[in-house]
């Protein structure tokens, strides 16, 4: 009961500090509108393709990837901000307190869910104009999907940055992960359409099987194995990715 | 007693192998006292207090602070003391008030109630009126002070001191010294580190001397200024022909030692050589001599550190990077 109240105080002074710089936020979801707006175009012809006759709208292929590389890179960067706090002595200060370690982290993580929650808002609408059409349940489904991704990668990076301690350290390990995930997750285009060992090669991944899932329920297939598997793994991620963030916290060195 | 540790001892693991920052550290602090913990960098005051305030766990032994068993009840000691770190406490982009009132509310306390208590802390500190400013637009002693209410916002029994004014200029050092012993005034017990000498004397009613990871002394500051011969004097002369008339009228003053001269600078160490000197000046005047200046140093940390260990504490500044390393 106490976590969860430290959690929210931890959370309200984080989303307050996001709120008085709303700048970052929004540059954060410039990408993702450039890749809509510049890129989707691109695939309308070869929608039917590429998805193997299941949509013959790109915006039901392209958007699912899209929200998954906003989930993924939206959180994982997150941990700058914590090198910032460390280095102002706001952890150590925070740790001197009697709050829970876990709080600490959760409501740091939590905002930054929030704040992709609402990033992935503003690009699902500005896809609506451009023609893309998903059942609500799908939708809704696929933003609890993203929103714990976004808890995965952002405990992630906090850890990471908390064991680091340096910018210069985290920036080429946070682009060193992000990119082979990024190309093996076929956000971009679905690894259907690649050669047999890229699409093998594909498959470790886990975030590949979340787009997927993300994919079907866009398309309005709800229990379809795709989107069961997707969410069994980003579950799977989010279990993990909160544990090694809360080890960390609870870690004296941190 | 506020704090009572045994045997302290912290090893931190690096990359060429373990080092031992804190070697078995027995203190003893009792209430409403402020007790200075005095050494140079890498010397394991900053490991120690991390340690009694719950930031890193003991290698080795034992402590009770503030009524609490390090080791048994961490929280408990977390809610009874306050800990101002030396990196600071708030980030630069918030705001002052809203980062005291939440990390008040961390320690349990209601939010109404926090910035009450907050204002008040911030008139008391001197901060009246910047409680809506952002912590970046306040001055480094400000700032400093604004540490100390974070630090003070739950009412703790026993507050720790992180070189609480380090970077700060003589002013506002001075200035800061005072609302710390305002502090002990309220009936606060003080733990400092802290590697200036005269911080220690204005501020401790006793000192723990730690070099190496061990206390290598301790003792009141007059206590241990008394194992120091005294302040040191440089006379420089007009003309340097009268060096040895000069040295022979100092050699002649009650207490002075080591007389040196050196071209046209005669020096010496005396014990309160600001009393001393006005007398001397006379003498050097009535006969007829010359100075071009006069300068009094008071003992440093550099000169207790060599009485008590034959060593210059300068050779020894160890780099930080042990108290760093991850363990």
């Amino acid at each position: 009961m106490n976590t969860l109240r430290e959690t929210w105080i931890v959370f309200h002074r984080a989303m307050r500090l996001t709120l008085r710089n709303p700048m970052w936020a929004f540059l954060m979801l410039s990408q993702p509108l450039l890749y809509l707006f510049l890129f989707g175009p691109l695939l309308k012809p070869i929608t039917a393709q590429i998805s193997q006759g299941a949509t013959t709208n790109a915006y039901q292929v392209f958007i699912p990837g899209l929200i998954v590389q906003l989930g993924m890179f939206g959180a994982m960067f997150v941990g700058f901000g914590l090198i910032a706090e460390y280095r102002a002595g706001v952890i150590e200060a925070d740790r001197v307190t009697p709050a829970s370690r876990m709080a600490l982290m959760a409501g740091r993580v939590l905002r930054d869910v929030v704040v992709l929650v609402v990033q992935t808002l503003v690009l699902l609408i500005a896809a609506i104009p451009l023609g893309l059409r998903a059942p609500w349940g799908g939708v809704l489904l696929s933003l609890v999907i993203v929103a714990l991704l976004g808890a995965t990668f952002a405990s992630l990076s906090y850890s990471v940055a908390l064991i680091t301690k340096s910018e210069d350290a985290l920036a080429p390990l946070l682009n060193g992960i992000a990119m082979p995930l990024l190309l093996l997750s076929g956000i971009l285009l679905p690894m259907q359409i690649g050669p047999t060992w890229l699409q093998r090669l594909s498959d470790i991944s886990p975030l590949k099987h979340v787009v997927n899932g993300v994919r079907a329920l866009f398309r309005g297939d709800i229990d379809n194995s795709s989107s069961l598997w997707g969410l069994f793994w980003v579950v799977l991620l989010t279990v993990v990715g909160l544990a090694v963030g809360a080890r960390t916290f609870r870690k004296e060195s941190a | 007693m506020m704090i009572e540790a045994r045997g302290l001892v912290r090893t931190f693991k690096t990359k060429r192998g373990p080092v031992q920052a804190v070697q078995g550290v027995d203190l003893d602090v009792a209430d409403g006292e402020i007790v200075g913990f005095l050494g140079p960098n890498g010397a394991g005051k900053t490991t120690t207090m991390r340690m009694l305030a719950t930031l890193i766990t003991p290698t080795a032994g034992s402590a009770t602070v503030a009524g609490c068993d390090l080791a048994k009840d961490p929280v408990g000691v977390r809610r009874r003391i306050g800990y101002v770190p030396q990196s600071g406490s708030t980030l630069p982009e918030a705001i002052a008030g809203d980062e005291v009132v939440d990390h008040a509310r961390l320690y349990g306390v209601p939010k109404a109630k926090a910035a009450a208590d907050g204002q008040r802390l911030l008139d008391e500190l001197d901060l009246t009126g910047l409680w809506r400013r952002q912590c970046k637009t306040l001055s480094g002693g400000q700032r400093r002070r604004l540490d100390i209410v974070m630090g003070l916002i739950h009412d703790p029994r026993l507050i720790f001191l992180d070189e609480p004014t380090t970077g700060l200029d003589p002013q506002a050092r001075a200035n800061l010294w005072q609302h710390i012993r305002g502090l002990r005034d309220r009936g606060a017990t003080i733990f400092l580190t802290t590697h200036y000498l005269d911080e220690a004397d204005a501020l401790c009613d006793r000192i723990l001397v730690i070099d190496h990871g061990k206390i290598v002394a301790s003792g009141t500051p007059d206590a241990l200024k008394q194992q120091v011969s005294g302040d040191a004097v440089r006379l420089s002369l007009a003309d340097a022909a009268h060096a040895p008339a000069v040295s022979k009228i100092v050699q002649e003053l009650d207490g002075a030692v080591e007389v040196e001269s050196d071209g046209d600078v005669v020096g010496f160490r005396i014990p309160r050589g600001g009393s001393v000197l006005p007398g001397l000046l006379r003498q050097i005047d009535a006969q007829g001599i010359e100075l071009n200046g006069v300068e009094v140093h008071r003992p440093t940390l550099d000169d207790v550190f060599l009485t008590m260990t034959g060593r210059s504490l300068r050779d020894e500044d160890t780099p930080v990077e042990t108290e760093e390393a991850v363990a």
